[in-house]
C-alpha cells in the first residue's frame, strides 16, 4: 500500500515535470484531485449527504479522484484541513459551509495554483470562486404544499441560525404558504445548531405544542421529521427526500442536487478554463428542486405547485416580488418590484405572517 | 487452579508507571486497529497514515502545536482547581468569556499600538474568565452550591452571551448578516513566531505552565492548596484559609481558560464568531485527568491529543474513515489509560489454592 503510494507519487512527479513551453500552451489537466470539506457527517441524509452524493457522481468522471473530510468545525480546524489538502496537491477544493469562507481565503492566498470553491459565502479571490443555489425557490413551492395542508393555519419551522440564507428560506416558505392560504402563519424556533438530532426534534415538539400541524425545517438532521411522524401531523423535509424517516408525515422536501454544478466546475478546471466567479443557480439549472409530492396532497394542489415551478423556471414568476411587508407591516419590497440579489443575500427581516425574531 | 487477589502496592511504581501508560495506549491502538480491520481498512497502513498526519512532517507538528495551545491553557486551568478537589467543569464558559473580554478590548481600542493593546486584551480576558470562575466560587462558599452544577450551567450562559454579542451589537455590518465581529486590527493579533505558523500563544503556555509548576512546588500557598486538596477537614483544622483558596483557584482556573479564548480569537480566528466554541473546555477535563494534573504531562497529553485529532483528518483524507472513528479512538485511549491507573495503585497476585 505504502509502496504503491510512493511509486504513484514518483510517477506523479515525473508527469508533472514538463518543459515550461508546453505548460504555457495550455492549462489542461488530464487527472485532477478534488477535496471536499463537510461540516457534518455524510451519513446524515442532510446537507453534507447531498454534497457527498454529488462527490460520488463526479468521482465516476474520467481522470477524477476525490476525497473528503467530514465533521470539521468552522473555525481554525477547517483552515488546517484545507491547508493539508492544498499541500497534498489537490487541484480543486470545495468547502461546503459558510464558516469556511475566511479560512479558505487565507489558504487560497498561500496556494495560488489551487482552485478553491466556497459554498454559500460572499468573498472571492483570483483562485477562489463561490457558489450557492436559490433554495428559496424550492422553499416557496414547499410552502404552498404546507399552506394547503394545514388545518390550524399554523406552520412550524425549526431553523438553524438567524443568518440571511435561513431567513430568506423562511420568508419564501411563508410567502408560498400565504399564496394558497392567506391566513397561514409560520412560527419559527431557532436551535442554533446545524446538526443535532435531539435538539432539533425537541424544537419541533415545542412547535407542535403551540398548535403547529405542519413542521418544516432548515436543519441537517431528520429529527423534526420524526417528531411530526410521532404526533401524527405533516412535515416538510429538507436537503434530500426525507420520506424514509417519516413515511406518514412527509409531504415534500426542497432538495439539493449539486451534481450538475460540480460536473460543470470539474470540466472547467480540467479544461483550464476555470475563472473566479460567483454562481447562484436556481430551479432552472436543477441545482435545487422539490422531491416528489406525497399522494396525501390533493391532486389540484400538486398541479398548482408544479405549475408554479414551471413559472419560476420560465422566469415568469419571481418569489420576492412586491408588495411584501415585514412583520411590522412596513412595505419592504414595493409593488411591481422584485428584490435584487444583493438584498436577498443580506436579508435580515421576516415577512408579515412569520412569528419569531431574527435575532 | 489459583485465585486472583487484588493487593494495594506498598511502594509507588515510579518510572514503571510510564510502562503502564504506554501499555494502555498500546492496547487502545490494537483495539482501534481491530475496528479498522472490521471496516476493511488496512490497520497497519492506517496507523502509519495517522502517525504521518500528526507528527510525520514539520508542518504537521506545527499544526498539532497550534491546536494544543487552547487545550493546554484550559487544561492547566482545570488542573489548578482539581488540585484543591474543586471540580470546575466550566472551562468552556470561562474560555468563551475570555474570548469576549479580549474581543471587547480589540474592538473598542483598535487604534492602540500592539504593545498596549495585546496586554490590554490579555488583561481583559484574564478578568472576564476569572470573573466567570469567581461566581461559582462565591456561590459555593456562601450558599454551599455545588460547583459542578454551577460551573456546568454557567457554560450555557457564557456561550449564549457570546452569541448575543456576535449576532447583535458586535456584528460586522459588512458581513451580510452573518454572525461575526469585524476582523481585528493588526495590532490586536497575536503574531507568529519567526517564519513558522506557530503563534506566541505557545510561549504563553510555556510561561503559564512553568509558573503553575513553581507555584505548587515552591510556594507556601501552593503547598497549602495541595494539602487542602488532600483533606479538607484536616486543612480546616490546621486553620488553612480554605475559602480564600477556593476563590483563588477558581479565579486562576477561569483566567487560564480565558487566555485560551484570547489566543484563539486573536491568533487563529482574528475575530470573534460562534464557531470559536468547539469544546476545548470539556476536552481540557479529559486531558487534565490523563496527565494526573501535572503541568508538564498536561503539555504532553495536549500535544498528543491534538496530534490524534489532526492525524485522524489525514486518515479520513487517505482512507475515508468516518470522522466518528477519531472520537472512538479518543474514548478508547482515555478508557485504557485510566483503567491502567488501577495497576499503578494495585497489583494482582495469583494465590495458589491451599
Amino acid at each position: 500500500m505504502i509502496m504503491k503510494r510512493i511509486v504513484l507519487l514518483a510517477l506523479a512527479m515525473v508527469l508533472a515535470w514538463q518543459p515550461a513551453a508546453a505548460e504555457e500552451k495550455s492549462n489542461e489537466k488530464k487527472n485532477i484531485k478534488i477535496g471536499f470539506i463537510y461540516v457534518s457527517p455524510v451519513g446524515d441524509a442532510g446537507w453534507s449527504y447531498a454534497h457527498n452524493e454529488a462527490r460520488k457522481a463526479i468521482e465516476a468522471m474520467e481522470g477524477v479522484e476525490t476525497s473528503f473530510v467530514e465533521s470539521v468545525p468552522e473555525g481554525p480546524d477547517s483552515e488546517r484541513v484545507m491547508l493539508n489538502m492544498a499541500r497534498k496537491d489537490f487541484d480543486l477544493i470545495f468547502a461546503t459551509s459558510f464558516g469556511y469562507m475566511d479560512p479558505m481565503l487565507k489558504v487560497a492566498k498561500r496556494f495560488p495554483d489551487t482552485v478553491f470553491m466556497h459554498c454559500s459565502g460572499f468573498k472571492t479571490a483570483p483562485n477562489m470562486g463561490n457558489y450557492f443555489g436559490r433554495m428559496y425557490q424550492a422553499r416557496y413551492l414547499s410552502g404552498m404544499v404546507a399552506g394547503a395542508m394545514t388545518r390550524t393555519d399554523t406552520l412550524g419551522y425549526v431553523a438553524a441560525f438567524p443568518i440571511p440564507e435561513v431567513i430568506r428560506g423562511i420568508n419564501a416558505f411563508a410567502l408560498g404558504a400565504q399564496s394558497v392560504n392567506p391566513e397561514a402563519k409560520v412560527r419559527v424556533v431557532w436551535t442554533k445548531t446545524w446538526y443535532d438530532p435531539a435538539t432539533e426534534k425537541e424544537a419541533a415538539k415545542s412547535l407542535l405544542d403551540v398548535g403547529a400541524d405542519v413542521i418544516a425545517q432548515h436543519q441537517d438532521s431528520p429529527g423534526p421529521q420524526e417528531a411530526a411522524q410521532q404526533r401524527g401531523v405533516y412535515s416538510i423535509g429538507y436537503n434530500t427526500d426525507m420520506s424514509q424517516f417519516a413515511p406518514e408525515a412527509h409531504l415534500v422536501a426542497p432538495v439539493w442536487n449539486w451534481t450538475p454544478f460540480y460536473k460543470e466546475i470539474v470540466r472547467q478546471v480540467k479544461a483550464g478554463s476555470w475563472e473566479s466567479k460567483s454562481y447562484w443557480w436556481g430551479l432552472e439549472k436543477e441545482i435545487v428542486d422539490i422531491s416528489p409530492i406525497s399522494d396525501k396532497v390533493p391532486a389540484d394542489v400538486r398541479k398548482k405547485v408544479l405549475d408554479k415551478k414551471a413559472d419560476i423556471i420560465a422566469d415568469t414568476f419571481t418569489v420576492f416580488t412586491g408588495p411584501i411587508k415585514d412583520q411590522q407591516g412596513k412595505v419592504r419590497i414595493p409593488e411591481g418590484k422584485s428584490a435584487a440579489d444583493a438584498e436577498l443575500l443580506g436579508m435580515d427581516w421576516f415577512v408579515e405572517g412569520v412569528i419569531g425574531t431574527t435575532k | 487452579m489459583g485465585k486472583i487477589r487484588v493487593m494495594k502496592r506498598q511502594e509507588p511504581l515510579g518510572w514503571r508507571s510510564c510502562l503502564v501508560v504506554l501499555g494502555a495506549a498500546g492496547v487502545s491502538l490494537v483495539l482501534s486497529g481491530i475496528l479498522l480491520g472490521l471496516q476493511d481498512r488496512p490497520p497497519l497502513t492506517a496507523m502509519v497514515i495517522l502517525f504521518q498526519g500528526a507528527f510525520g512532517s514539520a508542518w504537521a507538528i506545527e499544526d498539532c502545536l497550534i491546536k494544543a495551545v487552547p487545550i493546554y491553557l484550559c487544561s492547566l486551568g482545570v488542573a489548578v482547581a482539581f488540585r484543591l478537589q474543586i471540580w470546575n467543569i466550566g472551562a468552556e464558559g470561562q474560555f468563551a468569556l475570555g474570548a469576549v473580554g479580549a474581543t471587547a478590548a480589540a474592538l473598542y481600542f483598535p487604534d492602540l499600538s500592539w504593545f498596549l493593546l495585546l496586554p490590554g486584551m490579555a488583561l481583559a480576558a484574564f478578568l472576564a474568565g476569572g470573573f466567570w470562575g469567581l461566581i461559582p466560587a462565591l456561590l459555593k462558599i456562601h450558599m454551599r452550591a455545588n460547583e459542578i452544577i454551577v460551573t456546568l450551567m454557567m457554560n450555557y450562559i457564557a456561550i449564549l452571551f457570546l452569541d448575543y454579542l456576535v449576532y447583535g451589537v458586535w456584528k460586522d455590518p459588512a458581513s451580510f448578516g452573518f454572525p461575526m465581529t469585524p476582523t481585528f486590527s493588526e495590532s490586536a493579533i497575536v503574531g507568529r513566531i519567526g517564519d513558522t505558523n506557530l503563534n506566541w500563544g505557545l510561549a504563553l503556555c510555556a510561561v503559564c505552565g512553568l509558573l503553575v509548576w513553581v507555584f505548587f512546588r515552591y510556594t507556601l500557598l501552593g503547598y497549602e492548596l495541595k494539602a487542602s486538596g488532600e483533606n479538607v477537614r484536616a486543612a480546616r483544622y490546621a486553620r488553612l484559609p480554605y475559602e480564600r483558596l477556593v476563590i483563588l483557584v477558581m479565579v486562576l482556573s477561569g483566567a487560564l481558560a480565558g487566555w485560551a479564548g484570547f489566543i484563539e480569537a486573536s491568533a487563529t480566528l482574528n475575530r470573534l464568531q460562534p464557531s470559536i466554541m468547539v469544546g476545548y473546555g470539556y476536552t481540557a477535563i479529559v486531558v487534565a485527568w490523563l496527565a494526573r494534573l501535572n503541568p508538564l504531562y498536561i503539555g504532553l497529553a495536549s500535544f498528543l491529543l491534538a496530534g490524534l485529532r489532526v492525524g485522524v483528518e489525514n486518515l479520513q483524507l487517505e482512507l475515508q474513515v468516518p470522522a466518528a472513528f477519531g472520537q472512538i479512538m479518543e474514548g478508547l485511549i482515555l478508557l485504557t489509560v485510566l483503567a491502567g491507573g488501577f495497576f499503578t495503585e494495585y497489583r494482582l497476585r495469583l494465590r495458589p489454592r491451599p
